[in-house]
């Protein structure tokens, strides 16, 4: 049962690059420098991007790269070197309420473990699974998903037009 | 013996993802030496009226392996106190992402190294992410003049981004793909009025993306006009302060390749890519496409991409700076109004029509 249904050449992949995504991510929380901290996080965010095309789901894969590494991150640590980027380590990073984050982590992800079982339980991705072409994913948003995709667009717009009222000096 | 069978059948894939690694050195070097030859060193002469590199080789062609060789041998310096780590880490990521962004460019029927579906929208994707490179390394340098080099190339590039994806966005609308291979027989497919000898390259029904995406081009290379982020005369060559010998040449290197493989790029999108069009042989899908365009389409390519440059640099030598704020205002206040209108027109027309 084991040799053939779990070492695949997809599982290896897949844990492979969750190793290093559970590295990164715990060096996110314990570097003692802000630059080094988001640059973990764009490890763990590529490596995200990694699972996605393992998933056989090129347009969700390219969007994280262009949204999160090539827009978020470049923002984040274009704020932070313009306010407090040292070079070389720091100590004052660590908040005294930083055990607080550890139940708050575990129950999002057991929530999320709970909510992904009961969708999908012991479904399976067939090992060939075809690329899902944009056409296809185009017609899912903009068919069945049209209402949520309004909704999500609305959230952005009243925050992009929260962001310019804040900013306005007069 | 058609290509596409020989690289997928006949060898075994060690041998072909090796062919891909050759191929993909020659596609970043070729038009990175070609760019600094001809335009770096002999038209911008030409325009100063002097004769530039003549010593090496003749007409000084071998200039450039000169140059390398001298960048090789100098001695790897780094500032005390700045990051090193991350220092040695950052032309790579900008090199990194030139090699990724040449993966999607088809250079003939079946000369390609992969048939992306996404492709444009890949190569938007990827070439973004040598923004990170630019910027860390500006921080890691240690030096005032380098980070606030780092800042405005970040500011830069993320406000010519925008109009850039958009500029795409009519090309892709128009003929209904993302993936490069398709666009390009989508123009020399295509006919003008049922007049079909000159295909449809897009240039023409996209005059106004051409316009924005060249200019966008232009900014995310840093060329002057747009070169605030490493403008010499006050931020002392910006993020590139501190770098010397390989760790600079690394960066040129992908300065350069980047302005040939978006030239490219920018060919594909609008001047008809690799391909005559079809009308020519008699060719009607990309399937009875004669097997010598795989010699041909690549030099077509590659003439393609030394024209597109010729403009980029003409403008670079001709014209100076932008202010940093006249800059920020002209992408935010211009060019994406401007190409937001394209993609309504472009869309109404193709739903129309």
């Amino acid at each position: 049962m084991f040799a053939s249904d779990v070492l695949v050449a997809q599982n290896i992949g897949f844990a492979l690059i969750a190793l290093i995504m559970v590295y990164g991510a715990l060096r996110v929380v314990t570097t003692s420098n802000v630059v080094h901290a988001a640059l973990w996080l764009v490890v763990v965010l590529a490596g995200a991007a990694a699972q996605y095309i393992l998933l056989a789901a090129e347009f969700v894969a390219i969007t994280q790269v262009l949204v999160y590494i090539g827009a978020v991150m470049v923002l984040f640590l274009f704020g932070t070197m313009l306010t407090r980027a040292r070079i070389g380590a720091e100590s004052d990073l660590n908040n005294k309420n930083w055990f607080f984050g550890i139940p708050v982590a575990l129950a999002l992800f057991v929530a999320l473990a709970v909510a992904l079982d009961s969708g999908f339980g012991s479904q399976k991705m067939p090992a060939d699974a075809a690329v899902a072409t944009t056409q296809e994913i185009s017609d899912q948003i903009f068919g069945p998903y049209l209402l949520p995709f309004w909704a999500l667009s609305f959230v952005l717009l009243a925050a992009v037009v929260g962001a310019i009222v804040l900013a306005r000096r007069d | 013996m058609n290509l596409a069978t020989l690289l997928s059948a006949d060898l075994p894939y060690w041998a072909q993802s090796l062919l891909r690694v050759l191929g993909g050195l020659v596609a970043v070097l070729l038009p990175a030496g070609t760019v600094v030859y001809l335009f770096l060193f002999k038209m911008m002469s030409f325009m100063q009226s002097r004769l530039g590199p003549m010593e090496a080789g003749p007409q000084g062609s071998m200039q450039l392996f000169a140059e390398v060789g001298k960048w090789l041998q100098k001695e790897d310096i780094y500032p005390a106190r700045a990051d090193k780590f991350i220092f040695k880490l950052a032309p790579l990521i900008v090199l990194a992402s030139t090699f990724l962004l040449v993966v999607v460019v088809p250079f003939g029927p079946d000369a390609l190294f992969t048939d992306f579906e996404t492709g444009v929208f890949y190569a938007l994707a990827v070439s973004s992410v040598s923004v990170l490179g630019i910027l860390i390394a500006g921080w890691a340098s240690a030096n005032k003049y380098s980070l606030l080099g780092g800042l405005r190339a970040a500011g830069q590039l993320i406000a010519y981004e925008l109009p850039m994806v958009l500029a795409v966005v009519g090309v892709v609308i128009q003929a209904g793909t993302m993936n490069l291979q398709q666009i390009v027989v989508a123009q020399n497919a295509g006919s003008m009025f049922g007049f079909s000898s000159l295909g449809n390259p897009y240039v023409i029904t996209q005059f106004v993306g051409f316009i924005v995406f060249m200019i966008a081009v232009q900014a995310e290379l840093t060329q002057t006009p747009f070169d605030m982020p490493i403008a010499e005369s006050e931020l002392v060559s910006g993020y590139m302060t501190e770098y010397s010998g390989f760790r600079f040449l690394i960066f040129f290197i992908g300065e350069f390749a980047t302005a040939g493989v978006f030239s490219m790029i920018a060919s594909i999108l609008f001047l008809g890519g690799w391909a005559v069009p079809f009308s020519w042989f008699g060719w009607t899908t990309i399937d009875s496409i004669d097997n010598w365009m795989n010699i041909v389409g690549p030099l077509i390519l590659f003439t393609k991409m030394i024209a597109v440059v010729f403009f980029i640099m003409w403008i670079r030598f001709s014209y100076p700076r932008f202010r940093e704020d006249q800059l920020q205002k002209f992408a935010w206040k211009v060019l994406i109004p401007v190409s937001l209108a394209n993609i309504m027109v472009t869309a109404i027309l193709k739903v129309a029509l």
